[in-house]
């Protein structure tokens, strides 16, 4: 069998390499829904009229999210013989200007640039993996992916034995990125070894965890990626048919991947008889409606047979043996997918010498809440929690102090400050009382009331509830009312262990992983901040000074300057005074908003936040 | 056959059972909300929680194993089914004194059992969400307020009467059992058999005007051809409510809308209860044997001065295969063979 990807792939790097050394400058806008967000489109048009004002020829292309989201809107310019510049936080008036600087007087700005030749300050700490080629190559184009060794894992594939593959994954030790951390290999093994006439690989890109968006970004900035990893498992499986998971919410997600889906068929990497193989692979996207539960896969699977997304109740078949209209179903996170290739193409002993013994390769966090550089991070397995928040993320936000940083969102948990020095793993995560999950990592500072953030969670795993077994439906209910009275200064002496026990029962007895998760934030943080619990209970206390109903502010008419700032920015005319007279906060008016707080001039910091007995200023 | 022991006691039963199958062999009781001998298993409650071999699982889903050891009574079991218990009831309506199921509802069972008490519910906020009774359909109610979601209603609609008026809809807190569309039960697609009904474990699917009769009597239902066994209930003289026989091999305890509420006419007073003879243009009440001499005496006058085939005879649906068996040859008898059927009009 010979295995025809050379003619695509030369042609591919011959594009590339005329594309870099065409003599002209290229400029990249990373225009995932991040940067378009911040208005990565408008930059665009920017600078396509500066050029066109100008007559200066350069290519503008369309790039990933490199995950710099927190220097969004990202410009890179390559010109002729000169390294690569990011430019961070380009406004189309910046990109105006830096066009003409750059491009036309040679005056590099290097106030608006961040890193040179993608060399940010972190990049030793990075690996990337999974995000290699998202924010450098154009995602809407087959021929950028080719060049970059795209589909040689593919190719390599279809001239091996299936169980080759397998063993090559299973060696590997890749795990199932999508919170579960299942052995990959072996999940692919128990779908092969089912006799079936049809078998399916389903990806799941269901990706709902708040804060959480790894997946997205991998679907808009290198879909290839992932149907490169599809394609692999259906050859491995034998699966001819192939579904990606997509929730409705990912428009752009869905559109990149609609383009990369043609273009592959186009070239015969995907469709009938891919690359003279023999073997045919066929993909379609399937919008899903939103509903958190159906990231579970039988919940998926009923979903998309057309029924109500509920997670069934053991003992049942796995999916791996019947899942989708009861043949044998294949279901990995994009992530896991967007791994295989590699591991195919650059072998599994180069996948296990990153990251550690157990969870092999890498970790992709959606690092987000108060910390100075939010975004996508791709770490190697086994980094300390300190070196993502304090190196890549650039510490806690405004230098406040870091109180709890929360991973695996809603079915994770909140670990303090002195486990910072965690190495971060799928089983260390688990053992410390939080998860991976599919990646969020939200950093928390000491404005944070840890009650109130357990309530968040909980309250998104009740609506996200499909309801069908009583103690996650009316064990998460009871447990978000006990939460909020607690809050709201509500709460009894005993609802602590009644919150622990309670939880206990419902990871117990739930159905499903939603359900024996959803305490998880609430015990968590219980197990690290139950003193914080204790005050809001017993003292009608918020030590973080966060829940509005265990706060008052008033206005010390010491340091009160009469400015009447505050006075004039208050929604509710709260507050009394005049030039020359102290303000006075009226505490029946005031609905707590803060704003005035804020408004109140540094050197002043007149306006006082009181909880219990003791207060602060800003 | 596997073998297996129940709180130390030996039970051997089919392969494929499950605990809970052989927990009744046994006469051994687990408390469950949503399992239903007749329906598939659910699972959703998780009350019927025991401990085999030292894992918790759902003695309705459970398959034994050889040898499993199985403890109804493990600590973990019983906090996962008081707390499930403890919660229903925290969003369960209180008033079970006007509730058609008190004293026979399966909550009320199943909470005695956990055992439920003041101090406990006290630490517990309690919650009903209030919600509307739906009362569109002429027979039965919904009240949401006494719903356990354990969908045995859904599962009846789908697999006895193949009609899935009911599913689950929204999420979470809000989830409820619903017509498509969350519509009212009298615009959906509900026959109104009332099967969901009978087999409601709480108060949540009640009949209208219910009334407890005071004695059954066993009877068939005179509706149509099919003949379904049926327990009228009597109170005094009066028909109140009409079950169906279990026990019957024809309907096997299932009924249609008409059989189960269309009751009223026995003691209706428009009800015919003697034959009635017209007389000078005037219907009169007449006696059997007047009737049928009548009826006699003209047929044989129409025969003498038509002939047989004047004559023609159309039968009921309502009645039963063997009525309308006799019917025929009564009418063949006579001579003609027009005959016809209110099925075909």
């Amino acid at each position: 069998m010979r295995i025809k990807l050379e003619p695509l792939r030369q042609e591919a790097v011959k594009n590339w390499q005329e594309l870099q050394s065409f003599g002209q400058p290229i400029i990249l806008v990373g225009a995932a829904t991040c940067g378009r967000a911040s208005g990565a489109l408008d930059v665009m048009a920017a600078i396509g009229e500066k050029m066109k004002e100008l007559e200066i020829d350069a290519i503008v292309r369309q790039t990933g999210c490199v995950g710099m989201c927190h220097s969004e809107v990202l410009v890179d310019i390559i010109k002729p013989g000169r390294p690569r510049i990011t430019y961070a936080k380009i406004t189309p008036e910046l990109a105006k200007e830096l066009v003409e600087d750059y491009l036309v007087h040679d005056n590099a700005r290097e106030d608006l640039a961040i890193c040179v030749q993608g060399e940010t300050p972190d990049e030793d700490l990075q690996v990337r993996v999974v995000m290699r080629n998202c924010g450098h190559i154009d995602p809407n184009s087959i021929t950028d992916y080719l060049a970059q060794d795209g589909y040689m894992g593919l190719a390599k594939a279809l001239e091996m034995m299936p169980q080759e593959i397998i063993d090559e994954v299973k060696v590997s030790g890749l795990r199932g990125r999508g919170g579960g951390g299942f052995p990959a290999g072996r999940k692919w093994e128990s779908c092969l070894q089912v006799e079936s006439d049809q078998k399916y690989v389903i990806c799941n890109a269901d990706e709902g965890d708040p804060g959480a968006f790894m997946d997205r970004s991998v679907l808009e900035g290198d879909p290839h990626s992932v149907i490169e990893g599809m394609a692999i498992a259906g050859y491995a499986i034998g699966a001819s048919k192939g579904i990606l998971y997509v929730r409705a919410e990912y428009p752009l997600a869905i559109r990149q991947l609609k383009i990369a889906i043609e273009q592959a068929k186009e070239r015969n990497l995907l469709g009938e008889n891919i690359l003279g193989s023999g073997f045919s692979f066929d993909l379609d996207i399937f919008q899903g409606a939103g509903a958190f539960v159906c990231g579970e896969s039988t919940a998926l699977v009923l979903s998309i047979e057309g029924k109500r997304g509920m997670p069934k109740p053991l003992p049942r078949p796995r999916t791996s043996e019947e899942g989708l209209w009861g043949k044998p179903t294949l279901l990995n996170n994009v992530k896991t997918f967007a791994c295989v290739a590699q591991i195919i193409h650059r072998g599994p002993d180069w996948f296990k010498s990153i990251g550690t013994e157990k969870c092999p390769g890498t970790a992709v966090f959606a690092l987000t809440g108060k910390v100075n550089k939010c975004g996508l991070i791709e770490v190697p397995m086994g980094i300390e929690l300190d070196k993502i928040i304090n190196e890549i993320g650039g510490g806690v936000a405004g230098g406040r102090a870091f109180k709890a940083v929360q991973t695996g969102g809603p079915s994770g948990g909140c670990l303090p400050a002195d486990m910072l020095n965690l190495p971060v793993d799928i089983d260390s995560l688990t053992a410390a009382g939080s998860m991976m999950g599919s990646g969020g990592m939200v950093v928390m500072d000491d404005s944070t009331c840890m009650v109130d953030v357990a309530r968040y969670f909980l309250e998104f795993s009740l609506e996200e509830s499909c309801g069908q077994c009583a103690p996650c439906r009316v064990g998460t209910e009871q447990m978000l009312t006990i939460l909020k009275d607690i809050t709201q200064g509500k709460g009894r002496e005993g609802d602590i262990d009644l919150l622990v026990e309670m939880g206990k029962a419902i990871i117990d007895g739930s159905i499903c992983g939603l359900g024996q998760s959803a305490p998880n934030p609430v015990l968590s943080t219980i197990r690290y901040f139950r003193d914080e619990y204790e005050a809001h209970i017993r003292d009608k206390e918020c030590p973080a000074k966060a829940c509005k109903a265990l706060i008052t502010y008033t206005i010390d008419a010491e340091k009160c300057q009469a400015c009447g700032r505050c006075l004039k920015a208050c929604p509710t005319q709260a507050i009394t005074g005049a030039k020359k007279t102290p303000h006075t906060i009226d505490s029946d008016k005031c609905d707590k908003c803060g704003i005035c707080f804020s408004e109140c001039p540094d050197r002043f910091a007149a306006v006082l936040i009181t909880t219990g007995g003791t207060e602060s200023s800003n | 056959m596997v073998t297996l022991y129940i709180d130390d006691i030996q039970v051997s039963v089919e392969k494929g059972s499950t605990i809970f199958d052989a927990a009744q062999k046994v006469g051994v009781y687990i408390p469950t909300l949503c399992h239903h001998p007749e329906l598939h298993t659910f699972g959703g409650c998780r009350v019927c929680m025991v401990e085999a071999n030292g894992k918790l699982v759902t003695a309705c889903r459970a398959p034994v194993t050889d040898g499993m050891v199985v403890r109804i009574d493990a600590e973990g079991a019983r906090k996962v089914q008081r707390m499930v218990v403890e919660l229903l009831l925290t969003k369960h309506n209180e008033d079970c004194q006007t509730c058609v199921k008190d004293s026979n509802c399966k909550l009320q069972e199943v909470a005695n059992y956990v055992g439920i008490t003041p101090e406990r519910m006290a630490m517990l906020r309690r919650s009903v969400t209030e919600v509307e009774i739906d009362e569109s359909n002429p027979f039965f109610n919904i009240d949401r307020t006494r719903c356990i979601l354990c969908g045995i209603c859904i599962r009846t609609c789908e697999e006895i009467n193949g009609v899935t008026a009911l599913d689950f809809g929204f999420r979470g807190e809000h989830t409820a059992v619903v017509t498509m569309g969350n519509k009212k039960l009298a615009e959906s697609t509900c026959e109104s058999c009332g099967e969901c009904m009978e087999r409601c474990p709480t108060g949540a699917l009640a009949r209208k005007n219910y009334e407890r009769p005071n004695r059954e009597v066993k009877s068939v239902c005179g509706y149509c051809g099919v003949g379904c066994g049926i327990h009228l209930g009597v109170r005094g003289d009066r028909v109140v409510s009409v079950r169906g026989d279990k026990d019957n091999p024809v309907n096997k305890g299932q009924l249609c809308v008409k059989g189960r509420f269309g009751y009223n006419f026995v003691n209706h007073p428009d009800r015919l209860t003697t034959p009635l003879i017209k007389r000078d243009g005037e219907l009169v009440e007449a006696s059997w044997d007047e009737a049928l001499d009548l009826v006699a005496s003209r047929f044989k006058e129409i025969i003498d001065e038509s002939g047989p085939n004047a004559l023609g005879g159309i039968s009921s649906a309502r009645c039963t295969t063997e009525d309308n068996y006799v019917f025929t040859r009564l009418i063949r008898s006579l001579g003609t063979n027009n005959l016809d059927h209110c099925a075909r009009l």
